[in-house]
């Protein structure tokens, strides 16, 4: 049995670093392959860490609240008897050079890979210089002293903020943000009295998503298409099924997710990436759900979409969304979609448009189903309308592809029947 | 209530004063004929006659000495130093007699002395005549030390230090004498020594500061509420004994402090203060209790660099700003 080297997974597009929240076996334990080894936070959730390999924990190199670079190794797993002062002494001292002593000789330990990629796995990005960051989150937390006090009163861990004062010192404002922001936590606190502005420090999802947006908008030519949808079926349709006994509640939300399934099916022209020298056409239907958490939002994934009834639709997304808003979503639920919906109906939204999300190709803007007059025959009734927006890459597609895509959508919905069949 | 200048307000204290008790007296450089070098003594020889307003040599070491001499046979002596920095020259006096006299003797001898004047930096008054004494005396177990920043205050705690059975510390300052406020007429207004006051109440910080200090700190104080910074000010106005209550409770509000002092900051009165807060409101604080001082160096004559050596509002502003992690902290 060979050595077995641990490293900080990567278990989202995005993740650059992970930081360990604590490990669920300790120095010693004898672990098995599948195992859950240690919890990681990454930048848009909490995540299990399977243990690959088999033997006992030999060393663990990563403190709880520590954080590492993707690739670093963080433990060792090996039979008691085996020399693991190789592995170690080829550890890593700072994060640069980490990528520079991979060694071949004992297998990295990646996350099990659960589904298929929706796009080749794109070559791991160079580590980044964060030894400020990582020497930070090392030895002492420092905190003020009233920070300290507030964090032990309000159950705040200040191993896991991030301190806005002078060197990262955590002062009052970022405990009471993270008080405020953790789901679990006291009534939200006034922010300072008589104080007319404060700098909040960014949570790791707001920094995420600061980081990537400009990078979806900028590089991505987007163009829109607005349609307007009459939902009378749909709403109708929708009762319906809800009076059935024993069905599961079906959200307008979740005819509208059928529908853009199986009518990326009818178009897998808008269900495409662009990729340089080439369109990839994805076969399947990876819909992303953006739900919107308190301190940003996360776009949970429904594979395979195309496949699944109203019903599977509505419990597995309900599901998904429930555990995004507790952060416990799997590295697969955070990546792989090939398309999604973004749908503020619930906050009185008339119509609005979204960002692409990258490598997607396309993302529809659903506002609210509003009772509204429409033109009936010759005189005037009331219907319910919604509008929908589908932001696309124009690299990928044009005009006409969007808003064909756009009247089956609107076909579908408006003869909500083509839903159940 | 009457509107007077806080050189007007020490007069009526001495002189209710010296009406009240026969025993108080006035003793020092030019107190008499040329009615006090700052006017403080005006008209009291004439009033009370050159047995009790009593005009001295050049000579701090030998009219301090007699003051403390009476103290001891149940006068009630006021030493007037011309200005406090001459009263390194009556310091063996005040250390040794004044401030030991009650223990040395095991309770037999109190001295109930008052030795007052200017002190402070001012206008130009260059090296020896712009020093902040007040932290040559308050370091001495024995001395009780009043820093009055207001003609009501002048009044009322000039007269508690009459009326104290122990050796009292009062330095006023040039600055202030032409300052002219509301002074309570009533004859037994008596501010008891050790009580502070908040000059401005405030939620954010709390500053302390006193005499000069004081002032610049109000106007710090009015720039930073439009930015929306609350500052409180505390004014100790004895800093020796301490209200440190009254510190402490603003600092248990604001979580924050900042201390002014005009003279130099080592060992000076922010480090004092600043220990006290750490000591007794650890837990309170968010940052770290910043110090604003002069810098550590003579007083130079030339008005500019006199200006840079004293704390000035814009320094104070920064410091508050720093401890409110406002804009600009480099956090």
């Amino acid at each position: 049995m060979a050595v077995s080297r641990v490293v900080m997974p990567k278990l989202s597009e995005a993740m650059e670093t992970g930081k360990l929240i604590k490990w669920l076996k300790g120095e010693g334990d004898r672990v098995n392959g599948g195992d859950i080894l240690a919890e990681v936070e990454t930048d848009k959730a909490d995540v299990e860490m399977e243990a690959f390999g088999a033997g006992v924990l030999r060393k663990v190199l990563l403190q709880p609240g520590e954080q590492a670079p993707v690739g670093t190794l963080i433990a060792v797993i090996a039979e008691p008897d085996e020399d693991i002062s190789a592995v170690l002494a080829a550890a890593p001292s700072t994060p640069a050079t980490a990528a520079a002593v991979l060694p071949r000789s004992a297998p990295a330990v990646a996350p099990r890979p659960v589904a298929p990629a929706p796009r080749p796995v794109a070559p791991a990005p160079a580590p980044q210089p964060v030894a400020a960051v990582a020497a930070a989150s090392r030895g002492r937390v420092k905190a003020s002293p009233l920070a300290k006090k507030i964090a032990a009163q309000s159950g705040v861990d200040l191993r896991l903020i991030q301190g806005s004062g002078p060197g990262g010192r955590i002062v009052r404002r970022d405990v009471e943000a993270a008080a405020t922001a953790a789901p679990a936590a006291a009534p939200a606190r006034a922010a300072t009295p008589g104080v007319g502005y404060e700098d909040r420090p960014l949570t790791p999802m707001r920094a995420i998503i600061a980081r990537q947006m400009p990078l979806s908008k900028a590089p991505v030519p987007h163009f829109y298409v607005t349609s307007e949808i009459a939902m009378d079926r749909a709403w109708d349709l929708r009762e319906a099924l809800n009076a059935l006994e024993g069905q599961p509640k079906i959200s307008v939300n979740d005819l509208i997710v059928r529908a853009c399934a199986l009518a990326l099916l009818e178009h897998p022209g808008v269900n495409a990436s662009f990729r340089g020298e080439s369109i990839r056409v994805h076969h399947r239907a990876h819909l992303g759900i953006a739900v919107a958490l308190d301190e940003g939002l996360i776009t949970p994934v429904l594979r395979d979409a195309d496949g699944k009834s109203l019903a599977q639709i509505a419990v597995e997304s309900r599901e998904l969304a429930e555990r995004a808003r507790h952060r416990k979503l799997r590295a697969t639920e955070l990546s792989g979609a090939t398309f999604s919906i973004s749908n503020l109906g619930m906050l009185d939204v008339d119509e609005f448009s979204a960002i692409i999300n990258p490598p997607e190709g396309a993302i529809l803007a659903v506002g609210s189903v509003r009772r509204i007059p429409v033109v009936v025959g010759d005189g005037l009734g009331v219907g319910r309308r919604m509008r929908v927006t589908l932001s696309c890459d124009h690299r990928v597609m044009d005009g006409a592809m969007g808003a064909r895509f756009l009247q089956s959508v609107k076909r579908l919905l408006e003869e909500p029947l083509r839903l159940l069949v | 209530m009457a509107v007077m200048t806080y050189r007007e307000a020490l007069n009526l204290a001495l002189r209710e004063e010296m009406h009240r008790d026969p025993r108080v007296f006035v003793i020092g450089e030019e107190v008499g004929l040329y009615q006090g070098a700052y006017k403080v003594t005006q008209g009291l020889l004439e009033e009370f006659g050159p047995e009790r307003i009593v005009d001295t040599p050049i000579a701090e070491s030998g009219f301090t000495g007699i003051g403390i001499g009476a103290a001891m046979v149940g006068l009630r002596p006021v030493v007037e130093m011309m200005t406090f920095n001459f009263a390194l020259l009556a310091l063996d006096q005040i250390v040794n007699s004044a401030a030991k006299m009650n223990y040395m003797s095991g309770g037999q001898y109190n001295i109930p002395i008052v030795i007052r004047g200017p002190g402070g930096p001012a206008a130009q008054l260059a090296a020896q005549h712009s020093q902040s004494m007040e932290t040559y005396f308050y370091h001495v177990p024995g001395l009780k030390v009043v820093r009055p920043s207001t003609p009501a205050d002048a009044k009322g705690l000039l007269k508690a230090a009459i009326r104290d059975d122990n050796p009292v510390i009062f330095i006023e300052s040039e600055t202030l004498y032409a300052l002219k406020g509301e002074v309570p007429d009533d004859p037994d207004f008596v501010i008891p020594l050790g009580q502070g006051i908040v000059r401005r109440e405030g939620t954010d910080v709390t500053v302390v500061a006193y005499m000069g200090m004081l002032y610049r700190a109000l106007e710090a104080a009015e720039e930073l509420a439009v930015e929306g910074i609350s500052v409180e000010i505390v004014d100790p106005r004895t800093l020796r004994p301490m209200d440190t209550e009254l510190i402490l409770a603003s600092v248990r509000k604001t979580h924050r402090a900042v201390v002014v002092e005009a003279g130099a900051g080592f060992a000076g009165m922010g480090s004092e203060i600043a220990a006290c807060i750490t000591e007794q409101g650890f837990d309170e604080l968010d940052a770290p209790v910043e110090r604003v001082t002069g810098e550590s160096a003579p007083m130079p004559y030339a008005r500019n660099l006199e200006k840079a050596k004293t704390p000035s509002k814009e320094k104070i502003v920064a410091a508050i700003r720093r401890v409110c992690y406002a804009n600009g902290n480099g956090s």
